[in-house]
């Protein structure tokens, strides 16, 4: 194999190599932690969230007027929506995952704590509230209807009885044994008893550290005028129980507006919508980086080869074959890409280092640069097939020509 | 000469398609990613209110829990107490100033074929309107006799105007909010600043301004619908109304209007010395640290634009620099095919400038063309970050200082670019290209 004719005449054309060389290395950087990015926004976006999501929706109610009773509206509402068909459970609720609006509040394991020992959402519900969410009991009980409490707006919650999810638990009682527990949800008594432990539930932020501690409470609790519901249809019927729960809540009531009926699908959709966009808006930049790479190492290499056609006929006259000339300029191409790569993987290595220190990202896993060298590779000897080709179809005639 | 320089270069890229338009690409996809990224971090991160933003502040004051700061590392909460509010209210020390709030109202029109819906509603004092200058279509805001009486009185937004009046001058009129009757007292233009940089906290600094706005001291007499924004409370949970008004939640915005640095000062030691009475009545435990900053570092203290943005920006443009190298690679290939014109040329008497001018004047060309479909490029992907973002509807949009930063951009890339390529040209020797 002809190394040294191919590395002198490499040496004859420095700069070019130095181009290539450095859009390879650019490349290289910016794809590998591009990809990074991407897969860690991907990984966001699948957490699940512990909910049923492909049969649920939820919306609010908002009276108006005076005299509005919304604790009594709540319970006709779910009187009505608990009749009607094609609905699996529903509950009334403040919050739901991923909504990035609700209640949170730290959680004591002993009077007048100075700081939290967990933080924790609130989710109000009653006793048809796990089964509208569709969460698993893995522990203890459900809610009994007899301890839903009814409280008026403005006052304290207390709850008796509460259910957690198993990270709360576990962050809480790490020995395993919370059930059973009393716990402050204030700064002084009564306390609350962990009755029962679900197996996931995410808090409605989406960024919070403590997205996975999530507390139930039994109570009937509108917001002023206003009370939302959650409702879990039975599987497929979704879109239509929507629509007629929405006609029906509109008509059955007329002091009070029915608020925008959102599934908890695009609930999730709105939550990620920003990583989506990061995702998709640097999976262009790669594609278009990769096709300009490609495409300037295919422009290079046939400008090389319309400059070295005598050398080439040359060659051919002197007893090379066809392929002996293919396999030059690969091989030549292979080399310039091999150093650019090299560069490429401290240039990305130094961009994750940057990222980090800006942006706290966390580091480039290690396998990233590797594979990245593989498909560049595979991406150059791919763009200068067709110029080594043409290059290969030379006549050896061409050597004889004067012109 | 320029323009003979101009048509040779126009022969010249016409001689190989394929390369001019490989060049012309590259240069478009980059200059077409960078001013998408560029426009959003630029929009994002642009002053609101230029010609005042500096003389407007908002206050912070740290009455939080002494064992567990707002937010790391030592941060005041970013709104007030009720209390807090209305006591600078009432002290009315500023120029102008304005206690703020966001709420959600049921809203019912006489027209019967419209359903009562829920609105954002802003409830504030009349110096919103004289600070952040929103201008009016119809009628004017209310003035302070309004807010001493708890007047009912509404301004509306253009399009809750248009939605619920037909877009008519509909001072004078009524709507009804909550049971209670409510007249309109005046009308906004069409006004939405880049960034709602007056409430940054109760949801997306970039969401629509509120639809309606009425006065405060009538939305807190009147207390219907329920709180639009969000509330932070230290200690035990407050049990009733009058409790909360009472309690340490904080879940309104202050924004004050100082028209000198001497104000400015003077300001400042009004509130510390508030916080030194609060201190006194056993309220704000932790250390003094009363904060006023104006509307730029506020946005950049709620760090406005996003990391996201600034990494999609910084990455944008290393592909604009990838895309150079490929230029001056090709540049570089093509000036070097031309050697033999280029001999001729020489030959003839053209000096080593006029060569340069002649190649640089064709980078430059193929520079303009690449900015002008970079900038379709641009105008796509910013169609696109819309549809992918929602909320930047307002700031994923061209202006014209974007488009000229556009055009000069490329120009300058391009020119850069060629100027290596360029330069080996005018060094080709005429005898070498000559011989046969």
């Amino acid at each position: 194999m002809e190394i040294r004719p191919i590395l002198s005449a490499l040496m004859r054309s420095k700069v070019s190599m130095i181009l290539i060389g450095l859009q390879v290395a650019l490349t290289l950087a910016i794809v590998c932690n591009a990809l990074f990015i991407i897969g860690q926004r991907l990984e966001r976006m699948d957490r699940p969230s512990g909910m049923n999501e492909s049969d649920t929706f939820w919306f609010g109610s908002n009276g108006f007027g005076q005299g509005y009773d919304a604790n009594a509206v709540q319970l006709s509402d779910l009187a009505l929506l608990r009749q009607m068909p094609g609905i699996a459970a529903a509950t009334s609720t403040n919050s739901v995952p991923m909504s990035n609006g609700g209640w949170s509040t730290g959680i004591n394991l002993q009077p007048k704590q100075k700081t939290s020992t967990a933080q924790t959402t609130l989710y109000i519900v009653d006793a048809q509230g796990l089964d509208a969410y569709g969460v698993k009991l893995v522990a203890g009980r459900n809610f009994k209807p007899e301890e839903i409490k009814t409280v008026k707006f403005g006052d304290r919650l207390q709850p008796a009885a509460i259910i957690v999810t198993k990270a709360l638990a576990d962050k809480l009682y790490p020995d395993g044994d919370a059930l059973g527990k009393q716990v402050y949800m204030d700064e002084e008594p009564p306390t609350s008893t962990i009755i029962g432990i679900v197996e996931r539930t995410q808090v409605p932020w989406v960024d919070a550290e403590f997205i996975d501690y999530s507390t139930f409470v039994p109570a009937y609790m509108p917001y002023g005028n206003s009370t939302r519901y959650l409702v879990r249809a039975e599987a497929g019927r979704r879109d239509e129980v929507m629509k007629e729960v929405e006609q029906k809540m509109s008509q059955s009531n007329t002091s009070r507006i029915i608020g925008k009926m959102r599934t908890i699908a695009s609930v999730r959709s709105d939550a990620y919508a920003g990583d989506r966009a990061m995702a998709i808006i640097l999976g262009t930049v790669i594609v278009a980086l990769l096709a300009i790479t490609a495409l300037g190492i295919v422009g290079m290499a046939s400008f090389w080869v319309a400059q070295r056609t005598r050398q080439i006929g040359t060659r051919r006259a002197l007893g090379a074959t066809r392929f002996d000339i293919l396999r030059y300029f690969q091989t030549e191409n292979f080399i310039i890409t091999t150093l650019g790569l090299l560069v490429g993987g401290v240039l990305a290595y130094a961009l994750s280092l940057w990222l980090m220190q800006n942006y706290q990202s966390p580091r480039l896993p290690w396998y990233y640069v590797p594979i990245g060298f593989v498909c560049l590779w595979v991406l150059g000897q791919l763009a200068v097939l067709g110029p080594a080709l043409r290059a290969s179809h030379v006549p050896p005639a061409v050597a004889t020509r004067n012109v | 000469m320029f323009v003979y320089y101009f048509r040779l270069g126009l022969r010249s890229l016409r001689r190989n398609p394929v390369l001019t338009a490989l060049m012309v690409l590259g240069i478009a996809l980059g200059i077409g990613t960078s001013m998408t990224t560029l426009t959003v971090l630029h929009l994002m991160g642009s002053d609101p209110i230029p010609w005042k933003s500096a003389r407007l502040h908002t206050v912070q004051m740290d009455s939080w829990n002494p064992n567990a700061a707002f937010a790391q590392p030592a941060e005041p909460p970013t709104q007030l107490t009720y209390r807090d509010a209305n006591a600078l209210m009432q002290a009315a020390r500023g120029d102008r100033q304005a206690a703020m709030f966001r709420v959600a109202l049921p809203v019912q029109s006489d027209n019967h074929a419209l359903k009562p819906r829920l609105v954002t509603a802003r409830a504030t004092y009349t110096d919103f309107f004289a600070m952040f200058e929103p201008p009016f279509e119809y009628g004017g805001p209310w003035n302070r006799a309004h807010d001493d009486a708890h007047a009912r009185v509404l301004v509306l937004s253009k399009a809750t105007n248009e939605e619920l009046f037909g877009g008519v001058d509909s001072v004078g009129k009524h709507l009804l909010i909550g049971g209670l009757d409510y007249s309109v007292i005046g009308v906004l233009a069409q006004w939405r600043p880049s960034v709602r940089f007056y409430d940054v906290v109760s949801s997306s600094a970039f969401d629509d301004p509120e639809e309606i706005y009425l006065p405060y001291t009538t939305a807190v007499e009147t207390n219907t619908g329920t709180i639009g924004g969000q509330s932070v409370c230290w200690g035990n949970v407050p049990a009733g109304r009058e409790a909360y008004l009472a309690s340490e939640c904080v879940w309104q915005q202050f924004w004050v209007e100082l028209d000198s640095p001497a104000k400015l000062a003077a300001y400042r030691s009004f509130l510390e010395a508030y916080v030194g009475e609060q201190k006194k009545l056993g309220r704000f435990p932790r250390p003094l640290d009363v904060r006023l900053p104006d509307v730029n570092e506020w946005l950049t203290s709620q760090k406005i634009v996003s990391s996201d943005v600034q990494i999609q920006a910084w990455l944008a443009f290393a592909f604009l620099g990838v895309c150079l190298v490929s230029t001056i690679g090709l540049l570089l290939a093509k000036f070097l095919r031309k050697s033999g014109e280029i001999g001729v040329r020489r030959a003839l008497g053209a000096s080593r400038g006029q060569v340069f001018a002649q190649h640089l004047m064709e980078a430059a060309v193929i520079g303009c063309s690449g900015g002008v479909l970079g900038l379709l490029f641009a105008w796509l992907g910013l169609l696109l970050v819309r549809g992918l973002d929602p909320d930047l509807q307002a700031v994923a949009r061209l202006d014209w200082p974007m488009v000229a930063t556009a055009i000069v951009l490329s120009v300058l890339a391009s020119t850069m670019a060629g100027l290596y390529p360029t330069w080996s040209a005018c060094r080709v020797q005429p005898a070498v290209q000559l011989k046969i």
